[in-house]
């Protein structure tokens, strides 16, 4: 299929332009080392500060996407587990976490942000391993940011008066927070740290097919010597994630996930009382001007889609180039595509790793079947990819239409759909034009054009002249169907206090 | 039903029979017929009747009766077309401006007043407590007029991002509004949920009080000459238990406020909610008086917030 349209996508570029790719050089293999990981043979559930086995007996097993190989047996923490979880929580809350002077709260913080840092390259190894990310990402992306997010909220501890101005604030009590398998890490780090931050304690469910570096933070909550029960770390899959929303001790709910199951979680807890936050899915636009500076606007294209292999709620999977440039902008797109590495997860010349799961990769294909079918047509470079492991050569669809599947859902994967525009307007319209409303993407070289556009595209974060940017500092979060609530930055507190 | 208008008619006639049990009735004509007001809804800044043809009739304390309408779904669906169509530009509008609308309605109103004391009288309250609700919702007004050019400043924040971007965190409507106002107070009940809601851009549906609706009509009449756009607000009055189900599942709506201790109401708005991701911004009955409703944080109730990177560079 990609020869196909390979053959059909030269005809539009003149010869003399077009570039050699048979001659390229090619990069000698730059595999990280794996030989300090140390991982156990089986991981229990962390409640309490104490490794406990699962009441039922349930496990199952964590693989490595890029491998097929299983890397551990972790435990499946039913309602009974999800019970102690929050029993332990919020005895913590009570008797220890609550009463403690926030400025001590804040140092347990800041000390975990440090021994992130201190042990960063295990980490990115192991988040490498378990969800396939290219290690460059984890180790560059990742992981610092992870380890900066703990240390941003830990200052926050003793500041909280200064906040929110003429309002007294208060922990709400146990968090509850269920997180997805893309960034593991990483959100489990912005569901924490904000949530002990302002007080709260925590019951944490890791994905089911990324549960290894939740689990090895535990080890580091252990390093810290955080009092037992303040955070509690559950594995197992959707019944896990419903026991925690469910459970009458949890007085707030966060999740990062599909929209799908961000409904299904506000419907839940609908007349509880249960505080929410909900991180969901996305559609986001990517739109490149006439007078954008176009190399860098297909830099930012090709990070916008295929960072962490398209599995980004925030990932600008829809793109709108304006027509004059639209032949321009594609040639140079397919070009960069053409040089992207896809492949070993551990290899520091990857730039697409491995789909995190075999679940994943078939809906991806599911999804470039209906694309061809809805009458796109598709493009992929001529890369290779290992013949073992879940892999996904990075996609265009060129001449989609609004009403394309390809173009309405989110397809989480390194596949990106592309319309073209005239006028300021009709894209506006264009990108305004989905349920979601996470993210967004402007390119352009004129100032009062970004500002027109930032203030009417409807999205939680916009990015101009640039995209995929996290800081700590930076709130992050969605409009309409992307969810409500705010991660990171001031603005990350609210979600976690209650006014008193 | 007949009952009621006949009754209101009769108290009408009154002063002409009396004319005629003094002797007078041959030399002088019947006195002046007094005009009865037809309370309608207001949606796109028009009054029509609700659509549906029906009504309530509503028992007032000097023994008439008024039949007030009983709006329909498709009153609500149309009241969200038109709040939808004014919403971007209402946002649109420079903060000063809006907060001068809002200045302006609470001076309709105050210039008003008596007519609203009349009407609260009318549903119920003491002459004193009517005064002290038309009143505080006048100041009210106010207070929520200062706040639509402060907030963004309060709410707002440049973010010190560890690479080289500016990056800034600012707050937007969040769009079409789906109230269900207190039924407790008629008037101040009303103006203290809507007036943050159209401080932050926001354009929204009201249901009024069912006991209570007559001030929410009349203060319909006040914004339509405070210069607040047509279909900004939307007011409709009916009943909670026929129209919450709708308000709470309608696709283009944003948020849904509830204002109910009716535990079943809450979890059903909450969890219709859900269909497409609203806000929901659900309150127990309080005390309308007090401090506690005067907040920049009721606005930001109604807020997103939106972050914008860009590179620094040259």
């Amino acid at each position: 299929m990609s020869k196909k349209s390979n053959k059909a996508s030269k005809s539009i570029v003149p010869t003399d332009l077009a570039l050699d790719f048979t001659s390229k050089l090619d990069y000698a293999p730059a595999p990280e080392s794996a030989s300090h990981i140390r991982l156990k043979k089986q991981y229990e559930l962390y409640i309490n500060g104490e490794w406990v086995k699962p009441v039922k007996g349930g496990y199952f097993e964590t693989f490595s996407p890029s491998t097929e190989q299983s890397l551990a047996r972790i435990a499946e923490a039913t309602d009974e587990d999800v019970d102690k979880a929050v029993k332990a929580a919020r005895a913590a809350y009570e008797n220890v976490w609550s009463k403690m002077p926030a400025r001590e709260r804040g140092k347990y913080i800041y000390r975990i942000a440090r021994i992130i840092q201190e042990r960063a390259r295990e980490f990115a190894v192991i988040e490498s391993m378990d969800g396939g990310k290219p290690i460059r990402e984890s180790r560059d992306i990742d992981v610092p940011l992870a380890a900066n997010h703990f240390f941003y909220y830990a200052g926050w501890a003793d500041k909280l008066e200064y906040a929110f101005p003429g309002k007294q604030v208060e922990a709400i009590g146990v968090a509850g927070q269920i997180i997805p398998w893309n960034f593991p890490l990483l959100m489990a780090a912005w569901k924490i740290a904000p949530a002990l931050a302002t007080g709260n304690t925590v019951v944490l469910k890791p994905a089911e097919t990324t549960p290894l570096t939740a689990l090895k933070l535990a080890e580091i909550f252990e390093e810290a010597g955080l009092p037992a029960g303040v955070v509690n770390i559950v594995t197992g899959a959707g019944a896990t994630g419903a026991a925690i929303v469910n459970h009458p001790g949890v007085d707030k709910v966060a999740f990062t996930g599909s929209t799908e199951v961000g409904k299904i979680i506000q419907k839940a807890i609908a007349g509880t009382g249960k505080k929410l936050t909900l991180e969901l899915g996305g559609k986001a636009a990517n739109i490149v001007f006439e007078d954008a500076p176009l190399d860098q606007a297909v830099e930012g294209i090709v990070n916008g889609i295929f960072f962490n292999q398209g599995h980004v709620c925030c990932a600008g999977s829809r793109l709108f180039v304006q027509e004059g440039v639209a032949d321009k902008v594609i040639r140079k797109l397919k070009d960069r595509m053409e040089s992207l590495i896809v492949g070993d997860p551990m290899d520091k010349n990857t730039d697409i790793g491995a789909i995190n799961s075999k679940e994943q990769l078939k809906k991806i294909n599911d999804y470039l079947k209906i694309g061809v079918n809805d009458g796109a047509e598709m493009y992929q470079p001529n890369c290779s990819i290992p013949s073992k492991g879940y892999f996904c050569k990075p996609t265009l669809f060129l001449h989609t239409s609004q009403s394309h599947r390809v173009v309405q859902e989110e397809i989480f994967g390194p596949v990106l759909a592309v319309q073209t525009f005239r006028t300021v307007e009709e894209v506006i319209e264009k990108a305004n034009n989905t349920p979601f409303g996470l993210s967004a993407g402007v390119w352009t070289d004129k100032g009062s054009k970004i500002f027109n556009l930032t203030s009417k595209l409807k999205a939680g974060v916009i990015w101009a002249n640039t995209y995929n940017k996290f800081d700590p500092s930076s709130p992050f979060g969605g409009y309409k169907e992307s969810g409500f609530g705010r991660e990171g930055g001031l603005h990350g507190l609210l979600p976690y206090l209650k006014f008193s | 039903m007949a009952t009621s208008k006949t009754s209101s008619k009769a108290a009408a006639t009154k002063p002409a029979v009396k004319a005629e049990e003094n002797g007078s009735a041959i030399a002088s004509a019947p006195q002046r017929i007094k005009v009865l007001k037809t309370y309608k809804i207001y949606i796109g800044g028009q009054f029509p009747r609700t659509e549906s043809g029906r009504y309530y009739p509503l028992s007032l304390s000097n023994g008439e009766t008024v039949n007030v309408c009983l709006s329909s779904r498709k009153d609500f669906r149309n009241a969200v077309v038109k709040a939808r169509e004014a919403q971007e530009s209402w946002a649109g509008r420079a903060a000063l401006n809006r907060s001068q609308i809002l200045y302006r309605i609470a001076e309709m109103l105050e210039t008003r007043s008596a007519q609203f004391v009349e009407e609260l009288v009318l549903q119920g309250s003491t002459k004193a407590a009517a005064q002290k609700e038309v009143e505080t919702s006048v100041d009210r007004l106010i207070y929520y007029a200062g706040w639509c050019d402060k907030y963004n400043q309060l709410f707002s924040t440049v973010n010190p991002v560890s690479s080289s971007h500016f990056n800034f965190s600012t707050t937007e409507a969040m769009g079409v509004v789906a109230m269900i106002a207190p039924q407790s107070s008629g008037l101040l009940g009303l103006v203290s949920v809507i007036a943050p809601v159209i401080a932050g851009g926001n354009t929204c549906v009201v249901l009024a009080s069912y006991a209570k609706p007559l001030c929410a009509v009349t203060f319909a009449e006040v914004l339509n000459s405070s210069d607040v756009p047509a279909s900004v607000v939307n007011i409709l009055t009916g009943e909670t238990k026929e129209l919450l189900s709708h308000f709470s599942t309608h696709m283009d709506v944003n948020a849904i406020y509830l204002c109910t201790n009716d535990a079943a109401q809450k979890k059903m708005a909450e969890s219709n909610a859900s269909l497409n991701v609203k806000r929901a911004r659900i309150e127990e009955e309080l005390d309308w008086n007090s401090a506690v409703v005067e907040s920049p944080y009721r606005i930001m109730d109604y807020l997103e917030v939106k972050t914008t990177w860009h590179p620094i560079g040259n």
